[in-house]
């Protein structure tokens, strides 16, 4: 049995800071993830990393525009810690060789983005992530001799210890089909997101929340559910992302009547107000029948207006995106877009140390809710996200790791999960297939739980939810093999996908009001006297969600209207 | 919707059986991708076919596969496009070659490619001191490392290098474009060590034969094959590196030889790559050594007429008015005061190339016989056509 003083499940860029930085502070590291790390979702972020770095800016002007973008949701202590060393982690990644893009005094240059007062988005074309999260895998080249790389493996549980600690995982080698147990005395999640409860999303397959759910198993609360992103610029055709640096870097959004809509929305920041400001302007755009494309379910960016070297420079991959998946040029004319979801605002519920209720468990990123983004994320503050509270995980739980012995793993629960998985591999020809139920959970969130919300809609979406938690106990799958058997593995994440579906939809009946990306047209105003605080969702003793409510942190932002 | 049928090959290491082929027929519109294609398949006929597969947005590097023979991305391939190429109208997916296959269409990209990559030594090594803030550093060259930071790794280039069918220990074309972006990178301060590391490796920069299937195999434009020129160059002419593998002895001998000629000379290049870019190259004993080695070769090809005896000792070369043709390109080249290196995130150069106004590198080398365009191409001089 493999035993490390930290366990870090997933390897995208919370997983790998928070490695880097155990391993800096001298603990034993694994780390775990079910695909090669630089195939983690974080290599898909494109726009940028938010740092107030600039000489006219101040950390605390961003700490302000991320309190005012989450909605007054966000805890302003977390938010006060990660704006202030968000500067400090940028350098720490230019230095390590990060290729971030220069203005011509050959200082790093910084680009607009939205909710943002300032310039203050540091990034590498539109690449940043991919660049970002390249450069720290060469880091964990490097220190390959301080951290074991467990690639392809997936994680099937987390294990406690008689205390009800954290004292590792239960995981499976997905190329050879062995279990094995991960001793550890502390375990960081740090595996993403739940997009894909959603269709189209902009999320990989990879993003099914399997951290949040296994998280929930052991006990763990999640917060702020209800809160799911809706990107507003996806591919009209399929969902892909356009990043928002196409309007930072000044594209327009236009309706039927070619009109620039935001400004009826948004007239001081136009295109650049925060994410579900815009995503729900379109949307209206498109319900009052202004919508574009053949169905008019679709709004055009329009990047023509933006220079064309530097939209070669700095924009390429939605250049390529717009060329191989919707056979557009975008230098030349107008692309089809539309809202789409995008990221999850909740998560496993941590301190600012990314410490769960759970002793001994870590959450990073956006699996987990610390909860910085709140209501609604700033774009280009997930990428700081996952630095900030990866690093900040990483490094306490080495230093947990020094004042105690390694915690007791009982073997029954790799017994079970190896059960399991053989259950799951000889259930019977018969009920309905996996992909068909994921199709329906997808359709059924896309429609029910997104831009606009209702009581009747999201009744109806829990009564879906439900049947399909019913029908996927019972679904069959096709491959018998132990070889890359992906199809019992895309079983076990449809499991954790309803999981995290239940908790989205129970969170967003609970929340009777609107505020940030939770837009309810029976609740259509923002209720701080009731509803300035987090939902919280346990996991009850009979497997149903318990509701409860935690108060929202607030240091020296007093909520306000929110104008852009 | 259209109806398109795939025909994959799929292999299951614990059947003891070999490989076979398998077909589906799936309903999908024709732009969308051949990994949309599969994962029909495998949503709704058979869960057990193995891809690897994330992003669908050819960003995560995943699903590399041979569509139709040649490596890409599957989800960066259209299924009318990949229709059209096929052989018989089935859209025919493998794995990728060069590595060894693990199931179905995932290959073992551990033992391989990445063990190229970490040959290269790929981290940065930071110039010292470390600044408080950021380095200060040309705007141009991030922008420039930005071609070889936009791989995904994603093996297509591995997968149909020739130069590794041939030597599977060479450094590879992925490998070499990660070197270049710490060589190309005004931060790092090993440029030296690392290029002489790259050139006097057997394996290394010198063991490409330019065949462009790298080139043609990158989903993101990333051009291994022209990074690998960089770095020849900047070992060779910048630093100076002759190495042992008389890599740098052959380039310097070619250009000479066509300077000199016009055409390549290849008794004379062989000499010169060994014994050094002089007529008496023939004469050092490290030449003759090589010489005598290459005794069989030279006996074939004279046996096979690839070369005459005449040839061998009076070299062909251009008509006078031809090589002055010859030389004028050596004196635009050599003539500019910074070396052109074609990097499309500066230049934006091969979304011209596609563009409906002109092709300008295209049509002054085009093959098929049609007179160049009237109006100045880079590179043609007025006044009599170079081609021949």
């Amino acid at each position: 049995m493999p035993a490390h003083d930290v366990l870090i499940i997933g390897a995208g860029l919370a997983g790998q800071r928070a490695a880097l930085a155990a391993a800096e502070a001298e603990a034993s590291v694994a780390i775990l993830s079910k695909v090669h790390p630089v195939r983690s979702h974080s290599v898909a972020a494109a726009g940028g990393i938010n740092a107030a770095i600039a000489i006219d800016d101040d950390w605390t002007e961003h700490a302000y525009d991320t309190v005012k973008g989450s909605d007054y949701l966000g805890d302003q202590d977390a938010i006060e810690i990660m704006c202030s060393e968000a500067p400090k982690e940028a350098m720490h990644l230019e230095h390590i060789g990060v290729t971030f893009h220069r203005d011509d005094k050959g200082e790093l240059d910084l680009r607009a983005f939205g909710g943002a007062s300032k310039k203050r988005t540091a990034y590498v074309a539109d690449i940043t992530g991919q660049a970002i999260l390249h450069v720290l895998y060469e880091q964990l080249m490097r220190f390959h001799e301080t951290v074991d790389r467990y690639e392809e493996w997936f994680a099937t549980s987390l294990v406690l210890d008689d205390d009800g600690h954290c004292a590792g995982a239960v995981a499976r080698d997905i190329r050879t089909g062995a279990m094995e147990i991960f001793n550890a005395k502390s375990v960081i999640l740090a595996s993403g997101g739940n997009g894909q409860c959603y269709k189209p999303t902009t999320n990989a397959l990879i993003c099914t929340g399997d951290g949040i759910a296994q998280a929930y198993e052991a006990g763990a609360p999640l917060m702020d559910m209800e809160m799911v992103q809706y990107h507003p610029t996806t591919l009209a055709e399929n969902g892909f992302l356009i990043t928002e640096g196409a309007r930072g870097e000044g594209a327009h959004l236009l309706n039927s009547e070619r009109r620039r809509f935001m400004e009826d929305y948004a007239p001081s920041k136009m295109e650049l107000a925060s994410r579900d400001v815009v995503s729900r302007a379109e949307q209206t755009e498109i319900n009052e029948g202004r919508g574009v494309g053949p169905d008019g379910q679709g709004i055009y960016l329009d990047v023509t207006v933006v220079p064309r070297k530097r939209v070669l420079e700095s924009l390429r991959e939605i250049v390529n995106i717009g060329r191989d998946f919707a056979g557009t040029d975008i230098t030349r004319e107008p692309i089809m877009i539309r809202p789409g979801q995008h990221y999850i605002m909740g998560g496993v519920k941590t301190d600012v140390d990314g410490q769960t209720p759970v002793a001994g468990l870590y959450a990073a990123g956006e699996v987990a809710c610390v909860s910085v983004h709140g209501g609604n994320r700033l774009g280009a503050n997930s990428l700081l996200d996952t630095l900030i509270f990866g690093r900040r995980s990483g490094e306490h739980a080495a230093a947990r790791a020094r004042s105690m012995a390694m915690p007791h793993a009982a073997a029954s629960r790799l017994r079970e999960d190896v059960e399991q998985i053989a259950s799951i591999i000889g259930r019977d020809r018969g009920g309905r297939r996996i992909s068909e139920i994921k199709d329906e959970l997808g359709a059924t969130m896309n429609e029910y739980v997104a831009v606009y919300r209702d009581e009747q809609g999201l009744t109806k979406a829990l009564e879906i939810v439900r049947r399909l938690q019913d029908e996927s106990s019972g679904a069959y799958i096709d491959d018998r093999g132990t070889v890359f058997n992906q199809d019992v593995l895309g079983a076990i994440e449809l499991g954790y996908m309803l999981t995290c579906a239940e908790a989205t939809v129970v969170a967003a009946i609970e929340r009777k009001e609107s505020r940030g990306a939770q837009f309810r047209t029976d609740y259509p105003e923002r209720n701080d006297a009731d509803w300035l605080k987090h939902i919280d969702i346990t996991r009850g003793e009979d497997g149903s969600p318990q509701i409860s409510d935690s108060p929202v942190t607030i240091t020296q932002w007093e909520p306000e209207e929110r104008k852009y | 919707m259209s109806e398109f049928t795939l025909r994959l090959r799929r292999y299951d290491p614990e059947s003891g059986a070999a490989p076979y082929w398998e077909e589906h027929t799936v309903d999908l519109e024709p732009h969308r991708s051949v990994l949309e294609a599969i994962l029909q398949a495998r949503a709704r006929f058979d869960g057990s076919i193995g891809i690897r597969c994330s992003c669908r947005a050819a960003i995560c590097g995943s699903c590399g596969v041979r569509v139709n023979g040649k490596p890409d991305l599957a989800c960066h391939t259209h299924l009318d496009e990949a229709h059209k190429h096929s052989r018989d109208g089935v859209i025919e997916v493998e794995p990728m070659g060069n590595m060894p296959i693990i199931k179905d269409l995932i290959v073992d990209m551990e033992a391989v490619h990445w063990k190229k990559i970490q040959r290269v030594t790929p981290w940065l090594i930071a110039k010292q001191p470390v600044p408080e803030r950021e380095y200060v550093v040309p705007k141009e060259t991030m922008i420039d490392v930005t071609q070889s930071m936009a791989c995904i790794q994603c093996g297509a280039c591995v997968s149909d290098c020739l130069s590794m069918e041939v030597d599977p220990e060479f450094i590879g074309p992925a490998a070499l474009a990660k070197a270049y972006r710490f060589v190309g990178d005004p931060r790092d301060d090993q440029h030296f060590e690392r290029l002489q590391d790259l050139a006097e490796d057997p394996h290394g920069i010198y063991d490409c034969t330019h065949c462009f299937a790298c080139i043609d195999a990158c989903p993101k434009g990333v051009a291994p094959m022209s990074q690998i020129m960089r770095l020849r160059r900047l070992a060779g002419s910048d630093h100076g590196i002759v190495d042992a593998n008389n890599g740098a002895r052959h380039e310097e001998a070619f250009v000479s030889l066509v300077r000199r000629y016009g055409l390549l000379n290849e008794a004379e290049l062989l000499p010169r790559s060994y014994g050094g870019d002089s007529p008496l190259a023939k004469f050092k004993p490290s030449a003759q050594k090589e010489l005598v080695s290459s005794l069989p070769a030279i006996g074939k090809a004279l046996l096979r007429r690839k070369v005459t005896p005449a040839a061998l000792l009076k070299p062909h070369k251009l008509a006078h008015s031809d090589l002055q043709q010859i030389k004028k390109i050596y004196e635009t080249v050599e003539g500019r005061e910074e070396r052109f290196e074609l990097n499309p995130y500066i230049t934006g150069y091969d979304e011209e190339l596609e563009g409906a106004d002109a092709a300008p590198a295209a049509s002054s080398v085009g093959g098929d016989g049609q007179p160049s365009a009237e109006h100045g191409q880079p590179g043609q001089t007025p006044g009599g056509s170079p081609a021949r």
